[in-house]
């Protein structure tokens, strides 16, 4: 059986231009592989510019890889097609109060997708927008709300309803835990643990919280400056880290553990 | 009547709502619109409230003080000009004529200027830079001068006067609104819309144009006021409106042959264009603090 998602050799170069005078500055993603299977949690750490947003932003079609190839289900994927992608792997971006339209009505953040996606009649996808919102721990009545009169937890809530709509095969999710505090953090942990029970969802996050990380993920690919450094089971490169930069991760995240 | 609020719930306004509260707290915002409610009022019932029509010449009544004068009559309530048209009538008039012009102009203006600053703001590279330039030479010389120079060219009248100011009017819009366009493309919840599969189009009106309507209410609010003054200015000019219309810069410069005499027949147009501007501005600058404050809580 194929794994559900497989990533082959995805490169990424960026070149942000400074002006006429400065060196412009070059961001190289080395060629990243990977597979994921139904139901498995991956996560996604390393420092920040590590190019975990942007591994991220390739797996859902935000941007074009400069070579490799990503397959879903054995099928592969195209760059310009982001109608075939986003039936089947959905993002939560990682400020979830930015990525909601301050402008509009919740219930028309959420039936966007479903309009241009589907062939749902107007009930149907009212109907479907309602229990979405029910099946993250939200009302049907917020559906006349907008952005800012909700909490940060619930906006939280809301996107991932957003990524849920459509019935995805995965989620990806940059640092959706990171804005929350502990208690909402927690909430919404067990609500996509719960999903990905319910839905079988495969689910791959970028977090900085490695407690988070440990409790939730299969399988983890630890990154620094564009490399994949390491990647492997949880247990695995927890307990037997082969870089030096994951066993420092490890060790600084056991010091804190055992100074509580 | 006293407002108590019988259930325990949470007060959540919408945008627009949130942003009339905020209106509400400034009095002087409050002032300008009523103010400009009454000439907007003006301007619609204008016929059904001018006691004469504003062209008809009474040779029996020229001159005439106004009513409170010794000399005066209660049949023209602010007296009549040097034709013996009455005034009163002639001002309702001047209202609709440059309220009414001046509103045409700039939703005329507006149009043509958010659709080529939303296509330069949609479009990337010489394509965008081209449209978002096209108009820029129109900038640099005074809105006024255009207009005389266009006049110069088209000859006298209100309508080529009327073409003048909203060529004048068109690239400030075009400005704000690729700016804006620009800005709000970068932002996630676009980003979050173009993950789902929205095209160009959809995106524009979908995404960014719920959030740009406040935006173009604060720069319409502020092309109205350019726009009545330029349209009484090339009046009084006799550039725009010509003599017998009733057009409140027409009026002024036909009323200062006569200043002397009748104060009032300059005065009172003049009155009702500077309350206008004064009006439009008060809440064009209300709406912007407002819109400001607003997400301020």
């Amino acid at each position: 059986m194929s794994p559900l998602l497989s990533v082959e050799d995805v490169s990424f170069t960026h070149i942000v231009e400074n002006g006429w005078f400065q060196r412009p500055r070059k961001f190289v993603l080395s060629p990243v592989t990977f597979e994921l299977n139904a139901g498995e949690t991956m996560a996604i750490i390393g420092e920040n510019g590590s190019g975990k947003s942007i591994l991220a932003k390739l797996l859902v079609g935000a941007e074009t890889p400069t070579s490799g190839a990503i397959y879903l289900n054995g099928q592969k994927l195209k760059y310009n097609n982001i109608k075939q992608r986003c039936l089947n792997i959905r993002m939560v971006f990682q400020h979830s109060n930015e990525s909601l339209n301050p402008g509009i009505t919740l219930g028309t953040i959420l039936d966007e997708p479903l309009k241009l996606n589907t062939q749902l009649s107007p009930e149907e996808r009212q109907e479907k927008v309602e229990q979405t919102l029910r099946l993250v721990g939200m009302l049907p009545e917020h559906q006349y709300f907008y952005r800012h009169m909700l909490s940060d937890g619930q906006k939280q809530r809301i996107a991932i309803a957003r990524a849920l709509i459509l019935n995805p095969q995965i989620i990806v999710a940059d640092e959706p835990f990171a804005a929350l505090d502990p208690s909402v953090r927690s909430q919404t942990v067990n609500l996509i643990m719960k999903l990905q029970r319910d839905l079988g969802l495969g689910f791959i996050f970028i977090s900085h919280n490695l407690g988070i990380v440990r409790h939730i993920s299969d399988r983890i690919l630890v990154m620094q400056e564009g490399n994949v450094v390491e990647s492997g089971k949880t247990d695995v490169i927890f307990n037997w880290p082969k870089s030096e930069y994951t066993e420092k991760l490890v060790q600084s995240h056991q010091a804190m553990l055992s100074k509580n | 009547m006293a407002r108590f609020n019988l259930y325990q719930e949470e007060f959540h306004p919408s945008p627009l709502k949130r942003t009339w509260i905020e209106f509400r707290q400034s009095h002087a915002a409050l002032f300008g619109l009523w103010l400009f409610l009454f000439f907007i009022l003006l301007m619609v019932l204008g016929p059904l409230l001018a006691p004469y029509d504003p062209l008809t010449q009474d040779i029996n009544a020229l001159l005439l003080p106004p009513a409170w004068d010794a000399n005066g009559g209660i049949n023209h309530l602010f007296g009549t000009d040097s034709l013996g048209r009455d005034l009163l009538s002639r001002l309702i008039y001047g209202c609709r004529v440059t309220l009414g012009i001046s509103i045409l102009l700039v939703f005329v203006a507006m149009l043509v200027g958010v659709a080529m600053g939303a296509l330069a703001g949609m479009t990337k590279g010489v394509r965008s830079s081209i449209i978002n330039h096209l108009l820029d030479s129109i900038m640099v010389i005074p809105t006024l001068l255009i207009a005389i120079i266009i006049v110069a060219i088209l000859g006298t009248g209100l309508v080529n006067s009327m073409w003048a100011i909203t060529l004048a009017l068109i690239p400030q819009f075009v400005h704000t609104t690729r700016d804006f366009v620009r800005d709000e493309l970068q932002k996630d919840y676009v980003m979050a819309s173009r993950l789902d599969g929205a095209g160009k189009i959809y995106l524009f009106f979908n995404a960014v144009l719920p959030n740009m309507i406040e935006m173009l209410v604060v720069q319409g609010t502020m092309a109205l006021s350019v726009a009545i003054l330029d349209i009484s200015a090339l009046g009084f000019l006799n550039l725009g409106a010509q003599p017998p219309s009733p057009e409140l810069g027409t009026m002024l410069s036909e009323g200062l042959k006569v200043a002397y005499i009748s104060p009032l027949s300059i005065a009172l147009p003049g009155c009702a264009i500077f309350l206008m501007v004064l009006s439009v501005n008060l809440v064009g600058d209300g709406l912007r603090s407002a819109l400001r404050n607003r997400f301020k809580h």
